[in-house]
């Protein structure tokens, strides 16, 4: 195949001369520009490269490029609010509670947290640990990660 | 007189957390270039011997490789261990460096790297740990320059004559620090100068050990790396793979891309070496120290030396008149152990933490008492003073936010159903280091500052705190403050590593700073003639951790709901990113009491559970409630800040505390970690 589409984020890319087998996230990193959902394992084992694809949450790095032609993604990119420097509820309370710490791992948790709140706007302790189980941090051992979540779903019912 | 409230102290938040939670910080390997390539590492196969050939035909034949790299085309580089890169045929250990495929995608460069066919003459490779090794050797110095063995009194008389004594042996396994971030490099050769945008922990020290590798001087090498996705000491010393990106990029004369896998991180960028540590405690009935013995027998590599110090926190910890440490090394057939989060007292001190809960249990004593009771007045080694020295602080106020009171001192007393209940106790405590550093500083136009230092934030938090201090030193808002770090160009500045950087690189700061107070507006310092001198001190940062931890009665199965963890480390200039530097370590220390252990196949001559599905580190559900809190402590012996480094505390003495809890749950003693299922079922 000598390109492709990819819709990202809402935008029409094209993928040109690129192997068939190449892995979403790498598409994304190397030749679209993307590189805000991160490569640490590139088998699936820490979710730093948690993407939406079609609604769903996955594992970007596992995902052939080319099977997602006509699919809706989502990139951590675009979760962003239009407005400059603004951030989402869920960002805000990242940085409020000190959940980030080396930030490599952020991305992937946002992406995750995201997709648990808009299914779920007040989950459950065991919930918030399930929906982050894929989700790998080295640094923060996680306390700081789950009172952010607590704090973004307070601050969404809040607004409601 | 100030009238701006006081950033030192404040829980402000991470200057960059913004960018980070938003994607927007560009780690090493996300800087866009032009006509970029990529390089990816073929790895030895066998642990021992030559290459006989590399034959590179069919990975040259495939479409879009450019070049492949081996001994046989390499340039000569000067270079030694393992930076020596494709710089002989020997083989050393298994994954070592032998080629490299440079193509146009990534993909392709790897698959090409399958293609490289390398034939090597074998010899009997030697991988094996034992504390009987025919090869075992004194190493001159242990890691970073404490002497190798250290003896005072007679320690065999005192333990001969002692009412009680402890005589175990604790071992600890191979570890890998596993950042989130793999190892990355970018190098780009212009006009005969080299820039590389690479993961560290100081770029400074990359451009130091790599100009002169490639003959060029250090002013023609820029490193930048604003933001680094981790380290834990594993990205302290630039890695083979920086080495190899840039004769990669000189190579093919383009900008070359090249990521360490997450597999290739468990040959390639350093380990904690496993340990055997042989523990002597003589006491009399009531506790009192008389004789400490601590034998380590520990790996290096033949590349080049590592002498962990392990036994060092053992000779000032606690008061006896007789005590001995001793480190013996055998190098082996694998890759070169190096820093791993708290290298020395993190598994030193979980053995000497674990020999006082049984000495505590000889002697029919709380173990906090014990240690109490062994406090010294003065350093035992030295004779030095203390800077400050709060360890029994921690000690009492552990004891009360745990609820310490209500332990058992039985062991296998309490139960909640299927669970054994136990609660454990350890010291922690870590020396309190300062190295030069440069800095320069700028009052702008605007009523601004800039400050610029090659320091390195691996998560830390280091931006945000230099940025505290530059703002308090200055009198001014943090928002008029601006701190650039991460670049090379910044000229000499200590790594991150050793807890040393916000006391190195606050401590210029806060130089270059006091001279724009003066009126200044534009001044570069150096901190060579200022970090020593003085009344000769023993500065050391201390802590104490208690667990608690449940034991699956059926599965063998621990887990940890509560611990507790409470430091004495000088001033604490932001406690939300010091309480996450804290918990940080803490849950690698039960991570290291629980889970992680990187397995060694002796007839492979390989570590064989290289990725993070099999080498494990906790998830959330693995880690409970952390809290933590400090003395109030200032210590200006150490720094103008008052504050002693943080980052690596939090793991010492923790393993220690898990596993003498679970002693306390079981009635059963683990002396080698970690503590998996598999050592406690069937005896509960």
């Amino acid at each position: 195949m000598n390109a492709y589409p990819l819709r990202v984020n809402g935008v029409e890319h094209d993928v040109v001369d690129a192997w068939d087998g190449e892995n979403l996230l790498y598409v994304l990193r190397e030749r679209l520009g993307l590189p805000a959902a991160k490569a640490a394992c590139e088998q699936g084992e820490c979710g730093s490269c948690s993407v939406m694809v079609d609604g769903r949450l996955v594992c970007a790095c596992l995902v052939l490029a080319s099977s997602a032609i006509d699919a809706d993604i989502v990139t951590p990119e675009g979760i962003q609010p239009s407005a400059h420097g603004e951030l989402t509820p869920v960002q805000d309370a990242f940085v409020s509670e000190g959940a980030v710490q080396c930030g490599f791992c952020t991305p992937g948790l946002v992406m995750a947290v995201h997709d648990l709140l808009n299914r779920e706007p007040a989950p459950s302790d065991l919930a918030v640990r399930e929906a982050l189980s894929g989700n790998l941090c080295r640094c923060t051992g996680y306390g700081r990660v789950l009172a952010a979540v607590n704090r973004a779903a307070h601050a969404a019912a809040a607004a409601r | 007189m100030s009238v701006v409230a006081p950033s030192i102290g404040a829980p402000a938040d991470r200057i960059e957390g913004r960018d980070k939670v938003a994607g927007k910080a560009t780690y090493a390997f996300e800087y866009e270039q032009v006509n970029v390539a990529y390089a990816a590492i073929v790895q030895s196969s066998i642990a021992k011997g030559t290459v006989r050939a590399v034959d590179s035909a069919a990975a040259l034949a495939l479409p879009g490789v450019l070049a492949v790299l081996s001994h046989e085309n390499a340039p000569t580089l000067s270079a030694e261990g393992e930076l020596a890169v494709l710089q002989s045929l020997e083989v050393s250990y298994r994954g070592q460096i032998v080629a490299a495929v440079i193509a146009d995608s990534l993909e392709t460069a790897r698959h090409a790297g399958q293609l490289v066919r390398v034939d090597y003459d074998v010899a009997q490779h030697d991988v094996e740990l034992r504390p009987d090794h025919p090869r075992l050797y004194k190493p001159d110095r242990v890691n970073p320059n404490f002497p190798t063995d250290s003896e005072q009194g007679d320690v065999e008389q005192a333990l001969a004559t002692a009412t009680i004594t402890v005589d175990e042996t604790y071992t600890t396994p191979a570890q890998h620090n596993n950042p989130m971030e793999p190892h990355a490099t970018i190098a780009v050769w212009e006009n005969d100068g080299l820039t590389l945008y690479d993961s560290n922990q100081g770029a400074w020290r990359v451009a130091q050990t790599l100009a002169p590798i490639f003959g060029i001087d250090v002013g023609q090498v820029r490193v930048i790396s604003p933001h680094v996705g981790g380290g834990f000491g594993s990205k302290g010393t630039p890695r083979p793979h920086a080495v190899l990106a840039a004769m990669c990029a000189q190579h093919v004369q383009r900008a070359v891309k090249l990521a360490v896998t997450r597999q290739q991180m468990f040959t390639l960028t350093g380990y904690r070496t496993p340990t055997i540590q042989r523990l002597q405690l003589g006491a009399d009935r009531d506790g009192r120290i008389s004789a400490i013995a601590h034998d380590v027998v520990e790996q290096t590599s033949t590349v080049q030396e590592f002498a962990e110090q392990t036994a060092v926190a053992t000779r000032m910890m606690y008061a006896s008149p007789n005590r001995r440490t001793t480190h013996r090394l055998v190098a082996l057939n694998l890759p070169t152990p190096a820093w791993m989060r708290a290298p020395g007292e993190c598994p030193g001190m979980y053995a000497l933490e674990s020999a006082l809960d049984e000495l505590a249990v000889a002697c029919d004593l709380d173990p906090v008492e014990l240690r109490i009771r062994n406090e010294p007045d003065v350093d035992p080694e030295t004779g030095n003073r203390f800077s400050t020295r709060n360890l029994v602080a921690c000690l009492r106020e552990g004891a009360q936010r745990f609820g310490w009171s209500d332990r058992i001192p039985e062991p296998a007393s309490r139960r909640a159903a299927r669970w054994m209940v136990g609660m454990g106790v350890a010291a922690a405590t870590y020396p309190a280091r300062r190295a030069p550093s440069t800095a320069h500083a700028n009052a702008e136009a605007d009523g601004t500052f800039t400050i610029r230092i090659t320091a390195s934030d691996i998560g830390t938090g280091a931006r945000t705190v230099l940025t505290q201090i530059a703002a308090d030193t200055l009198d001014a808002p943090i928002e008029r403050v601006r701190v650039e770090i991460g670049d090379s160009s910044s000229g000499p500045a200590q790594v991150a590593g050793g807890s040393s950087g916000t006391s190195s690189w606050g401590t210029a700061v806060v130089k270059a700073c006091r001279l724009l107070r003066a009126g200044q507006t534009e001044v570069s310092v150096d901190t060579s003639d200022d970090v020593d001198g003085g009344e000769p001190l023993t500065k050391q940062a201390f802590g104490a951790h208690f667990a608690e931890v449940l034991v699956d009665v059926d599965t063998g199965e621990v887990r940890v709901p509560r611990m507790v963890g409470v430091f004495g480390c000088g001033r604490i200039i932001n406690p939300k990113t010091a309480r996450s530097q804290f918990i940080g370590g803490m849950t690698m220390g039960v991570s290291m009491a629980l889970f992680e252990e990187t397995l060694l196949d002796p007839h492979l001559g390989a570590y064989v559970n290289h990725d993070l599905a099999m080498y494990h580190v906790p998830t959330n559900a693995d880690i409970g409630e952390i809290d933590v809190a400090w003395i109030d402590e200032e210590d200006f012996a150490v720094n103008p800040m008052g504050a002693k480094g943080l980052g690596e505390i939090g793991i010492v003495g923790c393993a220690a505390a898990v596993a003498n809890a679970v002693y306390n749950a079981t009635g059963i003693r683990i002396r080698d970690l970690p503590i998996t299922p598999a050592k406690l079922v069937g005896r509960l």
